[in-house]
């Protein structure tokens, strides 16, 4: 057994850091904060998101907003989406390109409208992001610029249970399910709360995330457990967070994606739009599509005894060195172990065959269709 | 099980295996304490089989947690007398009951006197649980 060591200075902590404590969550350093990585147990909690419903404090992401005229435009060439073509209340998956076609960062764009945009940012990359986007904004004197995640508090609420939690908890809004779609977002008051309601997450299942302000989340975060309380809801920590998006073949920046990696080969080619209009990294992406791709994400299961983790070498059945793992483990919902890896485009076929190096072990495993898990189908 | 729990019928290392001598045999697990910070364990790949020498630090073998993978060392020398041939299908022995069932293998010393000095008592490593709690 090899101590991890935890202890750093200065750590920030969210609005809800009592909660955690008082629930009995390990807490973690994560990007600078103190983040809770788990409360019962990573399997439970992963288990009880999938059936039930889980709730969970991302209250260390970013959240960076632009207004005023021509807002949308400088936003819109600054990723690799398009955004003019959205309508407003409708969230935007993306990726933030640097000039060399690599990613900066992936996020989620919320345009409340032309003048208004609300952008969600990793918060390990908050610092670069907001440096990116204040440098953008600095030559667009009409548009202004400000960094909100030190007053914004975001909780998620994943689960096939999520909605009439939410409901439950009194959401002005309700019903959910009917009046808010997939990836829209509205304006709300929960538990009587002013909120921003979206209906996205990073889990695979049916759920909403809720911003709301810095001092409202406690009483949200109380509020929405009680709901659920009946309904077999837990609190999930980024134990767990990671297990399920890992399932759900949700990227994670600094594993999958980072600036050594562009958005086509990572399989985010869907919220690339080439055809679209200038953007920051577009000329190189267009070079990396006429040149076409040497390597490819692809999910994995391992068919030996073995757990792939990141940065594990992945093999030819030769033993040549051919790619990297990026994420993996075991997968609670499916009893597997997968993973998501680099590979060459002629070993991406589903099927493939190859090897993963587990610290000298060379462990087979075959190429398999993602998402690993896709929630059941209801009504 | 308390995370908090230490068994003074065995010795400890730093990096929370325990030996527990029983007649020739010198048994081998995983302390309370290091289960709780592996959380749900998946996994106990041993990289030695009876009858192989090991020596004390060595890298005996592997446990996959969901969270994380960390190293088994040995505590003490010997020859590999048994592995317990349950963990194979049952991982989550270690979990429920890692003092006894989640017991890894069993050794026979060939320098218990002169390595166990090197141990800790249960009372050192209760000590060594609250110095490195941050």
């Amino acid at each position: 057994m090899a101590d991890e060591s935890v202890a750093a200075p200065e750590l920030r902590k969210t609005p809800l850091f009592d909660r955690h404590q008082t629930l009995g969550a390990r807490l973690v350093p994560f990007a600078g904060w103190l983040m809770p990585i788990q409360y019962e147990g990573i399997v439970a909690e992963h288990e009880a998101v999938r059936n039930r419903a889980g709730l969970f404090d991302v209250s260390h992401m970013g959240e960076l907003r632009f207004t005023g005229p021509g807002a949308l435009e400088l936003v819109d060439g600054l990723v690799a989406n398009d955004l003019r073509r959205i309508e407003p209340g409708r969230a935007v998956y993306t990726c933030a390109c640097s000039e060399a076609g690599t990613i900066l960062d992936d996020l989620i764009v919320y345009p409340r409208s032309a003048e208004d945009l609300l952008i969600v940012c990793n918060a390990s990359n908050r610092d670069k992001m907001a440096r990116h986007f204040g440098q953008a904004a600095a030559h667009a004197p009409q548009v202004t610029y400000t960094d909100e995640s030190d007053r914004t508090a975001l909780l998620a609420l994943q689960g096939p249970r999520a909605l009439a939690i939410l409901d439950a908890a009194g959401s002005s809004l309700a019903p959910t399910a009917d009046r808010l779609g997939t990836f829209r977002f509205a304006e709300a008051t929960v538990a009587g709360r002013p909120v921003t309601l979206a209906r996205t997450g990073y889990t695979g299942e049916d759920g909403v995330e809720l911003f709301c302000s810095w001092d409202d989340a406690p009483k949200l975060w109380d509020a929405l457990l009680e709901a659920g309380q009946g309904q077999g809801i837990r609190p999930v920590g980024l134990g767990a967070r990671d297990t399920l998006r890992l399932e759900a073949r949700l990227s994670l920046y600094g594993n999958e994606i980072d600036e050594t990696t562009n958005p086509l080969e990572a399989g985010l080619g869907w919220s690339v739009k080439l055809d679209a209009g200038e953007f920051l990294g577009r000329q190189a992406l267009l070079d990396v599509q006429q040149r076409g791709l040497t390597r490819k994400l692809v999910g994995f299961e391992m068919t030996g005894r073995g757990v792939a983790r990141h940065g594990y070498p992945l093999l030819s059945l030769e033993g040549q060195v051919v790619g990297v793992c990026t994420s993996g483990g075991p997968a609670p919902t499916l009893g597997k172990n997968i993973g998501l890896g680099y590979l060459p485009v002629e070993l991406t076929e589903v099927g493939t065959e190859f090897l993963v190096d587990c610290r000298g072990k060379h462990v087979p495993a075959v190429v398999v269709k993602t998402p690993f898990y896709k929630r059941p189908r209801t009504g | 099980m308390s995370a908090k729990e230490i068994k003074d019928d065995r010795q400890y290392t730093k990096d929370h295996e325990w030996a527990k001598r029983d007649g020739k045999e010198v048994l081998i697990g995983i302390s309370a304490f290091a289960v709780d910070q592996l959380g749900d364990i998946t996994m106990v790949s041993l990289d030695v089989q009876e009858g192989d020498e090991i020596q004390k630090g060595q890298a005996f073998g592997t446990i996959e947690s969901v969270k994380t993978l960390s190293d088994l060392f040995a505590p003490l020398s010997g020859k590999v007398t048994r592995i317990n041939p349950n963990l194979d299908d049952q991982p989550e022995l270690v979990n429920a009951d890692p003092w006894g069932q989640g017991w890894m293998l069993a050794l026979e010393p060939s320098a218990f006197d002169a390595e166990q000095g090197d141990l800790l008592d249960a009372e050192q490593y209760g000590k060594h649980l609250e110095d490195s709690d941050h």
